[in-house]
């Protein structure tokens, strides 16, 4: 048979050799050292050995606490208010540094706090930046992988018509995705500029004057979803061309069984289009996923996290601690988190797209 | 008759022109605003934008923003390392994950099953991931250079081609397509007497103009437009690659717009010119990607 043909140990070997050992080095090998590394406190150079420290580094990051403050009260027990009228409060750091009744509170610092009756409850966390960046990396991923798939989709159908010229329009769609995205950052930068910036001008000349112009990326409420839409502006080509080639293996005689019957454009996308694009929308919707859990250079490039911590993100941090601090334990534990965050989604995405029988 | 139906035509189509126009113009306005400012000074480039001049080539227009950009940073370096560190690793990466998907595809041998699949699983690893750990890695592993053994790998063009010449993706791409070619052509020229690199060499390898093609696509732009990386493990100037050398001109205090523009521009239109050459093949090798996950 053909086996006595093909078998070749030796030369097998030899042969798959050279990438499986480069993968084996460069990627398996890492990805196991930031488990390791995760449980020490391993720096880039130190004159120090490296401990274990066993899962100090994750606690430093995940940490956690409420805390409810009661209001100050006078020897009546009336409740004290400044001049304002404003409830006052013992201060935090009372609880927080050095306190032996509250060990679970030492260190942490106040990530947000509500009102509820005269009483302030408060979440503390051990990294209130960390947090803030983990929110951030999920928003961005919840908005931008639906609103960019959804996007691309319909490009993919705008562009999968028979018309003279379309083969242009989906080039210049595509065009964002050859563009290294620190290019379009540094581009949207400039175009995000405050007063007189390009977007603003044109969003005034399209309001006729009633746009106020704002800081797009100086405003802690605008920066990340500035970043969102520019990122969806540079991604969605790419996600186009798969929608497309999915689009491309549905059958036409579907399509003219659909007009034979009647059927409209609306109900021909339900019944027709819809079903045979399932396992490209799990790709896609995987793919966005994990593109934009990594996202870096915008941040990099654009507000380096700021302001007020509005934009950070876990990558930017996991550099921020591995690289400019030189804390590669650091550094490693926010990118085990990331690929368990990554790992964890996709699995769930394919749990809930997973063909029914 | 004709005529009548003609317009019609006419008329059902100018909408769905107008669509596809307008969304073009979404896409194409930050990329031509782009090289318009290059050619315009810093003051009119900011005075433009409150009009549709930012688009147009007018007013005081020259290539005064590249001879300036091309004093303040050493440009020709820059892409001279990029087009290097690209072009090693896009060929490098050809020759290797070609082989190996060779192997794994026409050739037996214990374990092959076991370790494809374990290749296969890298593909759901970000390298944003693995980053920090290689970072330490690189730092400490030997090399045998021309002065005999040495350590650490940071700032030397190795650092940014070896990490990235074989990945799943690449392996992945060309077994798919390997497992399209005809079987028989390869056992008859094992009948023949033709050793397996001959093969690989003489008949797969002429074959596989598309998947070679995808690959090399995929991995240029990778390459070429890595950032994070050649930011933490190069610090040199003069290995430096034209992502990072950006910092040259944003690390300002006043940023020098037309500068940056033409800065830009540079490192960005021979790619979109060869992307625009080749785009019916840039985008399939896209698709590529998404055929089978």
């Amino acid at each position: 048979m053909a086996s006595k043909l093909t078998r070749s140990n030796k030369a097998g070997w030899l042969m798959a050799l050279p990438g499986t050992a480069l993968i084996a080095t460069f990627i398996i090998l890492p990805f196991f050292l930031a488990f390791a590394f995760s449980l020490t406190n391993q720096r880039l150079a130190s004159p120090n050995p490296t401990e274990y420290v066993g899962f100090e580094n994750y606690s430093g990051l995940l940490g956690l606490a409420i805390f409810t403050l009661e209001p100050e009260r006078d020897d009546t027990g009336a409740v004290l208010r400044d001049e304002d009228g404003e409830i006052e409060y013992p201060r935090l750091r009372n609880f927080t540094r050095n306190n032996p009744d509250y060990p679970n509170l030492q260190g942490k610092r106040e990530w947000f706090s509500w009102q509820s009756g005269e009483n302030r409850t408060v979440i503390l966390a051990s990294d209130v930046v960390f947090m803030k960046s983990l929110v951030n990396t999920v928003l961005f991923v919840l908005v931008v992988a639906p609103v960019q798939a959804a996007f691309a989709l319909g490009l993919a159908l705008l562009i999968n018509q028979k018309l003279r010229g379309i083969s242009i329009f989906r080039a210049i769609y595509f065009m964002p995705v050859v563009v290294s995205i620190v290019v379009v950052s540094l581009l949207w930068r400039f175009i995000y500029s405050p007063g007189d910036g390009l977007l603003n001008n044109m969003l005034m000349w399209l309001s006729f004057g009633l746009f106020e112009p704002r800081d797009w990326l100086g405003t802690t409420s605008s920066a990340l979803p500035s970043i969102m839409a520019m990122s969806i502006w540079q991604g969605v080509g790419f996600h186009m061309v798969i929608w497309l080639a999915g689009l491309q293996t549905i059958s036409p005689t579907l399509y003219e069984a659909a007009e034979i019957e009647g059927a409209r454009k609306w109900q021909t996308f339900r019944y027709v289009t819809w079903p045979g694009l399932r396992n490209t929308a799990v790709l896609i919707l995987i793919v966005i996923t994990m593109q934009a859990f990594a996202l870096f250079a915008q941040i990099d490039v654009m507000t380096g996290g700021g302001p007020l911590d509005s934009t950070q993100v876990l990558v930017f941090q996991a550099v921020e601690r591995g690289y400019e601090r030189n804390d590669i334990a650091g550094g490693s534990t926010i990118s085990v988190l990331l690929f368990l965050i990554v790992l964890s989604i996709s699995l769930i995405q394919r749990y809930l797209t997973r063909e029914r029988s | 008759m004709a005529l009548v139906s003609q317009d019609n035509r006419g008329l059902r189509l100018a909408p769905r022109y107008a669509v596809l126009i307008l969304v073009a113009i979404m896409f194409i306005f930050p990329l031509l605003f782009m090289a318009m400012s290059s050619l315009k000074p810093d003051q009119q480039l900011l005075n433009d934008t409150n009009s549709l001049r930012a688009f147009l080539p007018v007013g005081d227009i020259s290539l005064q923003n590249y001879t300036d950009a091309f004093d303040r940073a050493p440009i020709g370096v820059f892409v001279f390392n990029s087009v290097l560190v690209t072009g090693a690793t896009v060929l490098l990466t050809l020759f290797v994950c070609s082989l190996a998907a060779f192997s794994f595809v026409f050739l037996d041998w214990r374990g092959k099953e076991i370790i494809f699949s374990i290749l296969l699983a890298t593909l759901i690893i970000p390298y944003e991931t693995i980053f920090i750990p290689l970072l330490l890695m690189a730092s400490q592993l030997p090399w045998i250079g021309t002065d005999g053994l040495e350590v650490g790998w940071l700032n030397t063009y190795r650092v940014q081609i070896i990490p990235f010449i074989a990945d799943g993706l690449s392996i992945f791409l060309f077994v798919q397509y390997f497992r399209d070619l005809p079987r028989e052509l390869i056992e008859a020229s094992r009948v023949e007497g033709a050793s397996w690199w001959m093969i690989y060499r003489k008949v797969v390898m002429p074959l596989s103009g598309p998947v070679i093609a995808t690959t090399a696509i995929l991995k240029f732009l990778f390459m070429y437009n890595q950032y994070l990386w050649p930011l933490m493990v190069v610090q040199e100037e003069a290995i430096r690659p034209v992502m990072v050398g950006l910092g040259y001109f944003t690390d300002q205090l006043n940023v020098p717009w037309g500068e940056v523009m033409a800065y830009l521009t540079i490192i960005t239109v021979p790619v979109l010119a060869f992307y625009l050459s080749l785009q019916r093949v840039f985008i399939s090798s896209v698709a590529s990607t998404g055929v089978k996950g």
